[in-house]
């Protein structure tokens, strides 16, 4: 991205907050390893933050829980959160900015008409589409309404969390508000969807650092997702993937097995089907993600993770046979049903068609006579 | 009473048989170890994970049968194009009045079991062709559905033409539910298909189990030849059509 203006840049501003160009080093070489760069990429990385001032952002915030910002606060480094969501670098934000009412209003619009075509969009949450969108309003104005307007000016619109990509729990059955994600909503607009419930703030820094140092959109999956980091499953990052192969399963929660840290697929770690880079990058600086704990994933970055229940069952319910029903049982009796139907034409057969039957036995039997 | 004659036809080429018997030694075999992925069974081994793959070998054991199932399903659909007569893809879509109208005889006969009359099909019955052909469609959303779900665990560019179909559901999650559940589709076929072979061969007596495994089949002379007279009628009628539309 160009220096189109005379701001500083995210090297000067960090400066000026008082952060050592060995810190700022660190950072570089820390979220270059995140996002997947080769060591050289380090510099790449600190060259892009060094020339480049700053790239506007929107941070919108709809139905959604704030737990994307939390996570992204959180990220391992502190200057993830200091040069991308502290003031001087998000020009709205309704959660964390100073101000509020008109005034944040006005700094939104500001944003967008001086930065046309440049800033970035992040939109935090779903869109509630349904009775024209009230179910969210932000200033008096619906969500929907907001989103087109803020998008219409974006270089590119950043889906934070599960709910802006795929609906998460709000829009789960029967989905009362019509919640919406925003590939839905908007088109012709690059769309960089970072799911998760929340996302892992490594996994947030890094694709914005990836927009700042490449100046592109990083390279998306099918789905829309940056591949750098959801391109594997958990199951395959998983420390306790040699188990599965293995075949030993944690059968209940409180068995032995779940003590010797056996594979959670058993007790519905929905690992095997959730592409994230919770195996590798980890939470809460690296400490731990939810297997390491003992708990199996849920699936939280997948579409519809919330309707695919039990979290604890490894076969999900099946839809239209109610609760406690699954392909199995169904099968099942469906198969039970098919042989006692067997069972039964059988018998009729050997009483409705005993002419045909007897019929054939005689002309076997006159022949068998004939030969000897 | 009277034996009868009986013709003997070549029904089932060399090709069919021997797809239809990889056919099921791979529906048995994806089954077994499909719904071993499905619900695993709890083996308790005393032995370190480093010394144990059943599973990996089970997974693989899948894989590897699936592939031969897709390929020999791509067998089939070509084979429909230029085998015999009992092999062509009109067995399995109904083009005309006279298939549906089978269809309701064997319904008749076979399933209300009217009494004591007979059925007499030299290959597939209608009915049946008709079921073969949402076999088939089964049969292509597993191999869609299966490879959808493996085109994330390979590199190679065969399963990853497949991977296109994770995203039309939004992720794994309702693609293994869709595959798991097909799986009893094809179960609940296998008890249907195997109790109808035995049924033909009991009420017809013409080799039906036996056909799959050698080709012939028997027919009654007189049966075979009123099949031969009305087969030789429609291809008059179709060469009489061709030649008014030549002259038009």
């Amino acid at each position: 991205m160009t220096p189109s203006s005379n701001r500083p840049t995210y090297y000067e501003e960090l400066r000026q907050k008082g952060y050592s160009r060995r810190d700022f080093m660190k950072f570089c070489t820390t979220i270059a390893a995140y996002m997947g760069l080769q060591a050289s990429g380090a510099a790449q990385v600190a060259e892009a933050l060094k020339s480049n001032s700053r790239v506007p952002v929107i941070w919108m915030h709809f139905q959604e829980c704030t737990c994307c910002s939390e996570s992204f606060i959180r990220s391992s480094h502190p200057i993830v959160a200091d040069v991308i969501l502290d003031k001087i670098s998000l020009d709205y934000t309704e959660t964390l900015m100073a101000a509020s009412g008109h005034q944040a209003e006005a700094a939104m619009h500001k944003t967008m008409e001086e930065f046309p075509g440049e800033y970035v969009l992040c939109v935090e949450g779903s869109v509630p589409v349904y009775e024209d969108g009230v179910y969210c309003c932000i200033g008096g104005r619906s969500a929907a309404d907001i989103l087109q307007e803020t998008a219409a000016g974006a270089k590119a619109i950043i889906a934070w969390g599960s709910c802006a990509c795929n609906g998460c729990v709000q829009a789960a059955k029967p989905n009362p508000t019509g919640a919406t994600p925003i590939h839905k909503l908007v088109k012709g607009k690059p769309i960089i969807k970072v799911p998760g419930c929340p996302p892992i703030g490594e996994v947030m820094a890094g694709v914005l650092v990836h927009l700042v140092t490449f100046g592109r959109v990083p390279e998306l999956d099918r789905i829309g997702r940056p591949k750098a980091f959801y391109s594997k499953r958990v199951h395959d990052t998983c420390y306790r993937r040699p188990f599965y192969d293995a075949g030993l399963f944690v059968e209940s929660f409180d068995d032995e097995n779940a003590q010797k840290g056996y594979c959670l697929y058993k007790v519905g770690c929905r690992g095997p089907m959730t592409y994230n880079a919770c195996g590798v990058t980890k939470w809460n600086n690296g400490t731990s993600f939810p297997i390491q704990s003992g708990h199996g994933c849920i699936g939280c970055s997948e579409e519809n993770f919330w309707d695919n229940g039990p979290f604890y069952r490894r076969i999900t319910n099946f839809p239209g046979f109610g609760i406690e029903s699954n392909a199995d049982k169904i099968g099942g009796v469906v198969a039970g049903v098919t042989a006692a139907g067997i069972a039964a034409h059988a018998i009729g057969t050997n009483l409705r068609k005993k002419k045909l039957i007897d019929d054939l036995i005689a002309e076997g039997k006159e022949s068998d006579k004939e030969l000897s | 009473m009277a034996t009868q004659n009986l013709r003997r036809v070549f029904v089932w080429q060399l090709p069919i048989r021997f797809y239809h018997w990889v056919n099921a030694l791979c529906i048995v075999a994806l089954c077994v170890t499909g719904y071993i992925i499905a619900r695993p069974p709890a083996f308790q081994q005393g032995t370190e994970a480093s010394f144990a793959y059943w599973f990996g070998i089970n997974r693989f054991l899948h894989f590897a049968f699936s592939y031969i199932f897709l390929f020999n399903f791509l067998f089939r659909l070509y084979w429909g194009f230029v085998g015999n007569r009992y092999a062509n893809w009109k067995n399995f879509i109904p083009t005309n009045r006279k298939f549906f109208h089978e269809m309701w005889e064997v319904i008749k006969i076979d399933i209300l079991l009217q009494k004591d009359k007979e059925h007499l099909a030299v290959g597939h019955n209608a009915l049946a062709g008709f079921i073969y052909f949402f076999v088939f469609l089964a049969f292509a959303v597993q191999c869609l559905t299966g490879f959808g779900l493996y085109a994330a665990m390979s590199d190679w560019w065969l399963p990853n033409l497949f991977a296109w179909v994770p995203g039309l559901f939004g992720g794994d999650f309702d693609l293994r539910q869709i595959h798991h559940a097909t799986m009893w589709f094809f179960i609940v076929f296998s008890i249907i298909h195997v109790y109808l072979v035995f049924y033909h061969d009991y009420v017809e007596g013409r080799g039906e189990t036996s056909s799959i495994i050698g080709g012939w089949k028997f027919i009654e002379e007189d049966v075979f030849i009123k099949e031969l007279e009305e087969e030789k009628k429609e291809e008059e009628e179709f060469k009489r059509k061709v030649i008014e539309g030549q002259k038009a």
